[in-house]
């Protein structure tokens, strides 16, 4: 028996302990993680009462709308540190999940055609050694061995981890989905909040549907579209919408192990477990600046631009077909760390936010160390470090240079 | 028609697992499509989606007007990154030195 998805017709009470707002991978992992270590009652506390709030279908947003890379290669410790987690709870995840991930651990292979980007591949392996990541520098030759189809004449250095890899983004949400669902998890779908109400104690939650929920505490889980809600409130945060495109192409049989990035051109491509090569790449703004309109329409420009990089760094594509273009948003912050914790004057308004385009392969680890944090109070490093504070005590500091796309 | 015929041939996607994403709740095209990966083949749906609107049409799921189609992904028909790399304009794209 396959459990109920949300619905636009679950009932909701008038009074919830934790409204999360945004039916993507990290309000679905925080509440599945939420249901789970409270619904056991853990230190004689009572069961929470969990409610998820979708605007529109689940995976509609960027959750459904990635490349579903999965990787520990980051240019910072706490971030290969997060990434080990999330992989390591990815490993036997299907089975607590009870639906196919398409988790398929080919490794990540990363090219250097520059000095700078030689001298970036070389710090991470030292880094990654001291953390425990196993990551391995190459020569190009050796690059070629794992991906014989590629043109290594530009390539002066390149790492590969074995431990990295890719999932199908869509079976990931809906297992957290079911999951939740099956643990108690409210999960109502095609309904927005219009508006979020301050009371004494928590939030009451207005409904397009006209109905109004109370919440003790409120979640904001919906990334790139995360602005327009703090604003009602008076929250002033800096992360923004960025469109990314990205394409895949026909099926073919498997031939490409490792999801491959170039990091000159930020130019990435994978083939999926369903045989699509999946692929993107940094598309430089167009003429008329950054698009932050949050309009999800393709570009012929990001077709021609990427598939010339693409032919050239992998010259048998040439001949390969593109079936599918679309488009999904970044939650950009300005300094590539996500924005998750209490808000700025609001300590029960709380943010899982603004993770650059790499929420969805971090969401297995932070749903549960939010979760964690939400129920008995227990620190993290990363999010002493993620605090939605930082913006105003001037804490912001650039630390990860492997933010790809 | 059986729980094995196929409604989408290029996923092979079978009447079954429509019946069951109908099952578990879900109504609306965009959600079947990303539930059972139907429509995503090489036609894009160009055979299967009248069949899945049709299906939940006559199960009054969703009324006969207000039936949408999914969002139609460029291109229209599979071109190869060949031809597409050849109408790339400009100079091959500066690349960032920093990276």
């Amino acid at each position: 028996m396959t459990a109920v998805m949300g619905r636009p017709d679950t009932a909701l009470p008038a009074d919830v302990d934790v409204a999360v707002i945004g039916g993507g991978i990290m309000g679905l992992g925080l509440a599945y993680h939420l249901a789970l270590l409270s619904g056991t009652g853990a230190k004689g506390k009572p069961p929470l009462s969990v409610a998820v709030i979708e605007r529109s279908y689940l995976v509609s947003g960027a959750s459904g709308r990635n490349g579903g890379g999965v990787r520990m290669q980051w240019g910072d410790a706490g971030n290969v540190r997060l990434m080990m987690d999330s992989i390591e709870l990815c490993k036997d995840l299907a089975q607590q999940l009870g639906i196919n991930l398409w988790f398929r651990q080919g490794g990540y292979l990363f090219l250097a055609r520059s000095e700078a980007g030689e001298v970036r591949l070389e710090r991470n392996v030292h880094l990654h050694a001291e953390v425990g990541a196993p990551t391995r520098l190459l020569t190009a030759a050796e690059a070629q061995t794992i991906v014989p189809q590629l043109d290594v004449a530009e390539v002066r250095l390149a790492t590969f981890n074995p431990e990295d890899g890719v999932v199908f983004p869509w079976a990931f949400v809906w297992g957290y989905a079911a999951k939740a669902v099956e643990r108690g998890v409210l999960l109502r779908t095609h309904t927005s909040v219009t508006r979020v109400e301050p009371l004494a104690r928590g939030y009451a939650l207005h409904l397009s549907t006209g109905e109004v929920v109370r919440a003790a505490r409120v979640v904001n889980a919906t990334g790139a579209w995360s602005g327009a809600l703090n604003r009602q409130l008076g929250i002033d945060l800096p992360n923004r919408p960025h469109r990314h495109e990205i394409l895949s192409s026909e099926p073919l049989k498997p031939f490409l192990d490792p999801l491959v990035v170039d990091l000159s051109s930020g130019l990435y491509f994978s083939q999926s477990t369903r045989g699509e090569l999946v692929t993107g790449i940094s598309l430089p703004d167009a003429p008329d600046g950054s698009d932050e309109s949050l309009t999800l329409h393709s570009s012929l420009r990001f077709l021609t631009h990427l598939s010339r990089t693409l032919t050239r760094l992998m010259p048998i594509t040439a001949a390969m077909k593109v079936l599918r273009q679309w488009v999904g948003p970044y939650d950009v912050s300005p300094d590539g760390d996500a924005i998750v914790g209490p808000s700025p004057g609001h300590p029960d308004f709380i943010q899982v936010c603004g993770f650059t385009g790499h929420g969805f392969m971090m969401a297995p680890a932070v749903g549960r160390l939010l979760a964690r944090w939400l129920l008995d109070g227990e620190a993290h490093p990363m999010l002493a470090r993620w605090s939605p504070g930082r913006f105003a005590a001037g804490g912001m500091a650039r630390r990860e240079d492997m933010i790809i796309g | 028609m059986t729980a094995r015929t196929f409604v989408c041939r290029c996923e092979d996607v079978t009447l079954g697992e429509v019946e069951r994403a109908i099952a578990v709740g879900l109504a609306d095209v965009e959600e079947i499509k990303r539930y059972t990966g139907l429509g995503t083949g090489p036609c894009q749906g160009k055979e299967c989606l009248s069949a899945l609107g049709r299906l939940l049409v006559a199960r009054g799921l969703v009324p006969a007007a207000a039936l949408r189609p999914f969002t139609a992904r460029p291109p229209v028909e599979p071109v190869t990154f060949g031809a597409l790399a050849a109408g790339a304009t400009g100079p091959v794209a500066p690349e960032d030195p920093s990276r």
